[in-house]
C-alpha cells in the first residue's frame, strides 16, 4: 500500500502546464490527419573523435491509424530519429533543432516534443502513456531484476489512478491479449524465464497496456527467428486493427516492410531519401538508392510470379513427427560424394552444481543422427533457427569438435578418410583442405595481424610457402576477392565488414581446399554488400570447383545460392532435398512452416499465402 | 521508475571507424590503415592529456632516481648537527652575488626549547651550477663529485627544503629515497607478474579442477587481512640485517600478497581470448597450440596487462611506505620516502618542521602519475571503443 502511494507521488504532476507551454496551432502541421510531424529533426552525437549528425534534417509525417516504416542500412540513423521522438537519445547524442509535432487526439492540441525538457515532467507523461514502445532486444529493454508483472504494472501505476489489484487483473488481461498462454501464471516469472518470442510480446504487452494513440517497434523482430518474428508481426497488426492505433516501425528487412507498412520513409546517413505509400515504393521507387535496396532483394523474382488466390486460410496448423526425414531423392547424386556424413550426433555435457553439492550432468543432443551427402562442386544449404544444431554440425565437419558418434567420409579422388576419427595430428593435411568462413568479420580477423600475415598464416604454419613467394600468393589471392595487392600490409580495422568478410574468404581460399563451411557468412552484413559477398562465392566456386555447405538462418539466401538443401529443427534433420524441390512443395510440417514465415517482399501478395504453424508431435 | 535499459545505438558507418580514428589522432586515414595495434595505442593516449603529464612527471622522476648523486646537492650521509630542524631556505639573487643564501648558526631557545637559526648578513653562500661537493658513483659506477646545483665551496650548507632531525638536507634525502621507492613498486610488480602470469595463465588455460584449485587459494590469500600479515612476515627479518638483504625480503613480502589480483585479470581475459573467432581460425588453420597461445593469444592481452600493472604500481609504493612509516619495513641508514617519513610521526615534530612532511608529497606525486599513466592507458588500449566527452 505504502509502496503504491510512494510510486504514485512520481507520477508526472507538472505534466499538463510543460505541455501547455509548447502547444502549437494546428494549422502548422503538414497534413491535417498526421498523429507526428516531424519536421527538419537534427539529431548530433558529439564524441571526441568528432561530431556525427546521426539525424540529420529530417522531416516525415505519421498518418493516423496507418503503419509507417522507417527503413535503412545500419547506421542510416533511423533508430536514433525514433529515439530523438521521444527524446531518449543515447548518451552523447542531443537534439539540437527542428520540431516533432505530435497530436494524441484526433481533434486535440498538438505539441512540439522537441522543446520538451528530456528528463522533465511533460515528456514523461507522454512516453508510455500516449506513445508506447518497443526495442529490438527484449532481454536488455526488460530489467532482470522485476518479474515482467511488475514492469508492465509500473507503466499504470505511472499513468493511471487505478488501484493495484485492478493494476494486475489489467496485467494478466494484457498479457493474455499478447497472446502468452497462462499469462495468470507468467505474470510472476521473470524475463530469463521466458523464452525470445515471449519476452518481445512481454515488451509488447508494456508498450500497449497504458492504450497509447501511437507505437514505436524499433527492430522489434530483428533478434527474433522467422517463425517467432511472423508471429510477432501478426500480433502487432492484429492489436493495431483491434486498438485502432498508429504505427511506426523501425526496419532494415524489407520483406518485413512488403508485409505491415502502409507507408515507408527510406533512410540513409540520417537523411531521408524517399517517402511514399507501400506500393509506390516497392513498384515505381524513384530514388536509385531505394532501387538498389530492392534489388538486393534475393526473394522478389520468384515472390512477383505467386498468383493471388481468394480461397486463402489464415493460419494452418500441422504437425509431424520430428525425428523421421523426409528426402526428395529424385536425382540422388551417382558419383562418390566429396563429403558424406554417416548418423552423425554430437552431446554436449553440462556440469551443474558447486563444489559442495553433488553434480548432476545433464546431456544435451545438439545434433541427433544426421546423415547427409555433398555432391562435388555443389552447395549444399543447411537451414535452421538458432539452436537447431546447424553451427554444430558445420564446427564437427571441420573437427573444431570430435563427434560423439558417426562417421565422416571425406574423399577428393586423392585422399579418402573419415575425418571423425582422426587425432589431430593425423587432421592436419585435412586441415587444408576443409575451410571455414566465419560469421563475424570482426571477431574472426585478429586485429593484432596484418591481413598479409593473417591471410598466410595457414601456408606459413604447414611450411608450404615462405617469404616473397608467400607474399605473392596472399597478394593474388587479395585481387582475386576483389581487393587490392597493397592493402596486405593494413590491419583488419582498416576495412569495412563486406571487406572484411573478403579477406575471411581468402584466409579460407588460400590454402587451395575442396570444401568450404560457410557459417553464416553474410548474415553479419548489410543487404547491398551481402549480395557482392554472395555473388563472390558463386564466382569462385566456378573458378575453382569449390564445395560449399553453406549454413544459413536466411531461407531466401539459401534459396537463391544452394543446389541442394537440409532442414534441420532441434539437432534433427527433417527434410533434405534439391532446393527447387524442398522450397516449392515442402513436406515436413516444419519446412511448410519456416517458409510461410519469410515475409513475402511484394505489398501487393499481402496475405496471399497461409501461415502453417508447427507444433512437433511427442516424440514416441 | 524502471525505466527500460536503453540497447546501444550506433551511429557508426562501418567505413567511419577509420576515418574516425583518423581525425580522432590528427593523422590520415592512409596512416592508421597500416598502424600496428601498438601505435594506434600510443597516438590515443597521447590525445590524453593527464595520462601524458602523468608520463613526463614519471619519466622525470625515474631519471632523478637514476641519477639520484647528480641532482642531489649533498648526500645523504653529511649532516650538520647544529643544523637539526633547519627550515628551507629560498635562494636569493642580487647582480653582485648571483644566487646566494646566508649561513646561519644554530641554538636552542633555552626559553621554548625551539631552535633559532640566525643567517649572518655579511657572508654569502653562493649557489651556481655544476659543482664540485661529496664524491659518489654515477649509476655505481663512475666515481664523481659533481653536483647539478648547490654551494659553490664544498662544505658549505644550504637547506632548499630544510633539515632533517640530524641536520641532512631533506632534498637530497627525498631525491635519494626515491631510488627505494620508486624501485621497489617496479620490481615487486615484476615479481607479482609472473607469479600472476604463471598461475592465473594455468588456471585459465587448463580450466577444470586446476582452476578450481588455484582460484580457491587466490581467495584464500585475498581473505588474509593484509596489514597483519605484512606485519607478522616483516618482523620475520631480523632487525640486524642491513638495507641490502632487507630490500628484497621486503619486495618478496608485498609481491607474495600482490600477485592474486593480477592472476585474477589474466585468467579472465585468457578465457575470453579462448573463445574468439580468430583463435578457433587459427586453430583450423592447424597452427600449433603454442604458437596459438604467444603469437595469437598473448599480444591479445598484453596491453591489458600492461593498463594493470601501470595500476598495480602505486600500490606497492604505499605499502612499502606504510610498511617502512611503521618500522617495519625498511629502517636507517637506508633511505626510502616511508622511512624519512619516520621522522613526521611526531605530532610536536610536524609543528615545529613541518617541512618533515615533504617525502609524503613525493609519494602522492609518483601515486597520482602512476594512476594517471594506467587510466590512460587502459583507455587507450581498445582503440575502437569510443570515449565520450
Amino acid at each position: 500500500m505504502l509502496r503504491s502511494r510512494r510510486r504514485r507521488r512520481m507520477a508526472p504532476v507538472r505534466a499538463p502546464r510543460e505541455l501547455a507551454a509548447v502547444a502549437v496551432p494546428a494549422e502548422e502541421l503538414s497534413e491535417p490527419d498526421a498523429i507526428l510531424d516531424v519536421q527538419n529533426l537534427r539529431t548530433t552525437f558529439r564524441t571526441d573523435a568528432g561530431v556525427v549528425h546521426a539525424v540529420d534534417g529530417v522531416s516525415l509525417t505519421v498518418r493516423r491509424g496507418r503503419t509507417t516504416c522507417i527503413v535503412g542500412e545500419s547506421g542510416s540513423g533511423k533508430s536514433a530519429t525514433a529515439r530523438s521522438i521521444i527524446q531518449v537519445v543515447d548518451n552523447p547524442g542531443i537534439v539540437e533543432g527542428g520540431r516533432i509535432l505530435f497530436r494524441a487526439d484526433p481533434d486535440g492540441p498538438v505539441h512540439d516534443l522537441a522543446a520538451l525538457s528530456a528528463t522533465g515532467d511533460g515528456i514523461r507523461s507522454v512516453r508510455g502513456g500516449q506513445i508506447g514502445l518497443v526495442f529490438q532486444e527484449p532481454m536488455s529493454a526488460l530489467s532482470p531484476v522485476h518479474t515482467i508483472g511488475n514492469q508492465i504494472a509500473e507503466v499504470l501505476q505511472l499513468h493511471t489512478d487505478l488501484d493495484p489489484k485492478a493494476i494486475r487483473e489489467r496485467v494478466i488481461a494484457e498479457l493474455e491479449a499478447v497472446g502468452i498462454p497462462r499469462a495468470a501464471e507468467r505474470v510472476d516469472s521473470y524475463t530469463f524465464q521466458l523464452s525470445g518470442g515471449m519476452r518481445q510480446r512481454a515488451m509488447i504487452a508494456m508498450a500497449l497496456i497504458a492504450r497509447p494513440a501511437l507505437l514505436i517497434a524499433d527492430e522489434p523482430t530483428t533478434a527474433l527467428d522467422v517463425t517467432t518474428q511472423a508471429q510477432i508481426l501478426d500480433l502487432l497488426a492484429e492489436l493495431k486493427r483491434e486498438l485502432s492505433m498508429t504505427m511506426v516501425f523501425i526496419t532494415h528487412d524489407l520483406g518485413v516492410v512488403a508485409e505491415i507498412a502502409d507507408d515507408v520513409v527510406v533512410m540513409r546517413h540520417g537523411k531521408v531519401l524517399e517517402t511514399g505509400p507501400v506500393d509506390q515504393i516497392f513498384h515505381d521507387p524513384q530514388h536509385p538508392y531505394t532501387r538498389e535496396l530492392l534489388a538486393s532483394l534475393p526473394q522478389r523474382e520468384e515472390a512477383a510470379t505467386g498468383a493471388p488466390s481468394d480461397e486463402v486460410p489464415d493460419r494452418v496448423e500441422v504437425s509431424d513427427a520430428v525425428d523421421t526425414t523426409v528426402r526428395h531423392d529424385d536425382d540422388a547424386p551417382s558419383e562418390t560424394p566429396l563429403l558424406s556424413i554417416e548418423g552423425l550426433r554430437m552431446e554436449f555435457e553440462s556440469t551443474s552444481g558447486t563444489m559442495f553439492s553433488r553434480r548432476t550432468t545433464s546431456r544435451i543432443v545438439a545434433v541427433n543422427d544426421v546423415s547427409l551427402q555433398i555432391a562435388r562442386g555443389t552447395t549444399l544449404g543447411l537451414v535452421g533457427e538458432s539452436g537447431c544444431g546447424k553451427t554444430t554440425l558445420g564446427r564437427c565437419v571441420m573437427r573444431a569438435y570430435r563427434p560423439t558418434a558417426g562417421a565422416l567420409h571425406y574423399d577428393d579422388g586423392e585422399n579418402a578418410t573419415d575425418l571423425a576419427t582422426l587425432t589431430t595430428a593425423q587432421l592436419r593435411p585435412y586441415r587444408r583442405l576443409v575451410r571455414m568462413v566465419f560469421q563475424d568479420p570482426y571477431g574472426s580477423l585478429n586485429p593484432r595481424m596484418t591481413v598479409r600475415e593473417v591471410i598466410g598464416e595457414p601456408l606459413r604454419v604447414a611450411g608450404i610457402a615462405q617469404g616473397s613467394e608467400l607474399d605473392d600468393r596472399v597478394e593474388s589471392m587479395l585481387e582475386r576477392v576483389g581487393l587490392r595487392r597493397d592493402m596486405a600490409s593494413r590491419y583488419p580495422h582498416a576495412f569495412s565488414g563486406g571487406e572484411r568478410q573478403r579477406i575471411g574468404i581468402a584466409r579460407a581460399l588460400i590454402t587451395e581446399p575442396r570444401l568450404v563451411v560457410a557459417d553464416e557468412a553474410v548474415s553479419a552484413l548489410d543487404v547491398s554488400v551481402r549480395t557482392q559477398i554472395l555473388e563472390l562465392l558463386a564466382e569462385l566456386q566456378d573458378e575453382l570447383g569449390l564445395t560449399y555447405l553453406f549454413i544459413s538462418h536466411d531461407l531466401s539466401v539459401v534459396r537463391k545460392i544452394c543446389d541442394r538443401v537440409a532442414v534441420m529443427y532441434y539437432g534433427n534433420l527433417v527434410e533434405e532435398g534439391p532446393a527447387a524441390a524442398v522450397f516449392d512443395d515442402p513436406q515436413h510440417g516444419y519446412t511448410q512452416a519456416l517458409l510461410s514465415a519469410v515475409p513475402v517482399s511484394d505489398p501487393r501478395l499481402r496475405g496471399t499465402r497461409p501461415r502453417v504453424v508447427y507444433r512437433p508431435e511427442e516424440a514416441a | 521508475m524502471v525505466q527500460p535499459q536503453l540497447p546501444q545505438a550506433t551511429p557508426d558507418d562501418e567505413a567511419g571507424t577509420t576515418a574516425d580514428l583518423a581525425t580522432e589522432t590528427g593523422r590520415s586515414s592512409r596512416d592508421v590503415a597500416s598502424a600496428s595495434q601498438r601505435r594506434l595505442i600510443w597516438w590515443r593516449f597521447r590525445k590524453h592529456r593527464l595520462a601524458m603529464v602523468g608520463l613526463v612527471l614519471l619519466v622525470a622522476m625515474y631519471v632523478v632516481a637514476a641519477f639520484a648523486g647528480f641532482f642531489a646537492p649533498f648526500s645523504t650521509t653529511t649532516y650538520s648537527g647544529e643544523h637539526a630542524y633547519h627550515p628551507p631556505q629560498v635562494p636569493r639573487f642580487s647582480l653582485q652575488e648571483g644566487l646566494f643564501v646566508h649561513p646561519t648558526t644554530g641554538h636552542t631557545d633555552p626559553e621554548t626549547l625551539a631552535p633559532v637559526f640566525t643567517p649572518d648578513e655579511s657572508e654569502h653562500v653562493h649557489l651556481r651550477f655544476f659543482v664540485h661537493g661529496d664524491s659518489y658513483r654515477l649509476l655505481g659506477l663512475v666515481e664523481t663529485d659533481i653536483h647539478l646545483f648547490g654551494p659553490s665551496e664544498p662544505g658549505e650548507r644550504w637547506y632548499p627544503l630544510g633539515a632533517d632531525r640530524t641536520g641532512a638536507d631533506l632534498l637530497s634525502k627525498i631525491i635519494y629515497g626515491s631510488q627505494i621507492s620508486l624501485s621497489i613498486g617496479l620490481v615487486g610488480v615484476a615479481i607479482s607478474l609472473l607469479l600472476g602470469l604463471l598461475l592465473g595463465g594455468i588456471s585459465g588455460y587448463f580450466g577444470g579442477t586446476v582452476d578450481a584449485v588455484l582460484q580457491r587459494v587466490i581467495e584464500l590469500f585475498m581473505s588474509i587481512p593484509t596489514l597483519p600479515l605484512w606485519l607478522g612476515l616483516a618482523a620475520s627479518v631480523p632487525p640486524q640485517w642491513g638495507p641490502v638483504p632487507t630490500y628484497p625480503m621486503i619486495t618478496v613480502i608485498l609481491s607474495l600478497l600482490g600477485w592474486t589480483s593480477l592472476a585474477r585479470v589474466i585468467r579472465g581475459r585468457l578465457l575470453q581470448i579462448r573463445d574468439e573467432d580468430y583463435v578457433l581460425a587459427a586453430t583450423l588453420d592447424g597452427v600449433p597450440t603454442t604458437r596459438i597461445i604467444f603469437r595469437h593469444m598473448v599480444p591479445a592481452f598484453t596491453s591489458h596487462i600492461i593498463a594493470t600493472v601501470s595500476l598495480a604500481v602505486p600500490a606497492m609504493i604505499l605499502s612499502e611506505t606504510a610498511l617502512s612509516f611503521l618500522g617495519l619495513g625498511l629502517r636507517s641508514p637506508a633511505v626510502s620516502w616511508g622511512v624519512l617519513l619516520q621522522d613526521a610521526q611526531n605530532v610536536n615534530v610536524i609543528a615545529t618542521a613541518p617541512w618533515l612532511l615533504l617525502p609524503g608529497v613525493a609519494v602522492v606525486l609518483a601515486v597520482v602519475a602512476f594512476n594517471f599513466v594506467g587510466d590512460g592507458l587502459r583507455d587507450s588500449a581498445d582503440p575502437y571503443g569510443k570515449r565520450s566527452t
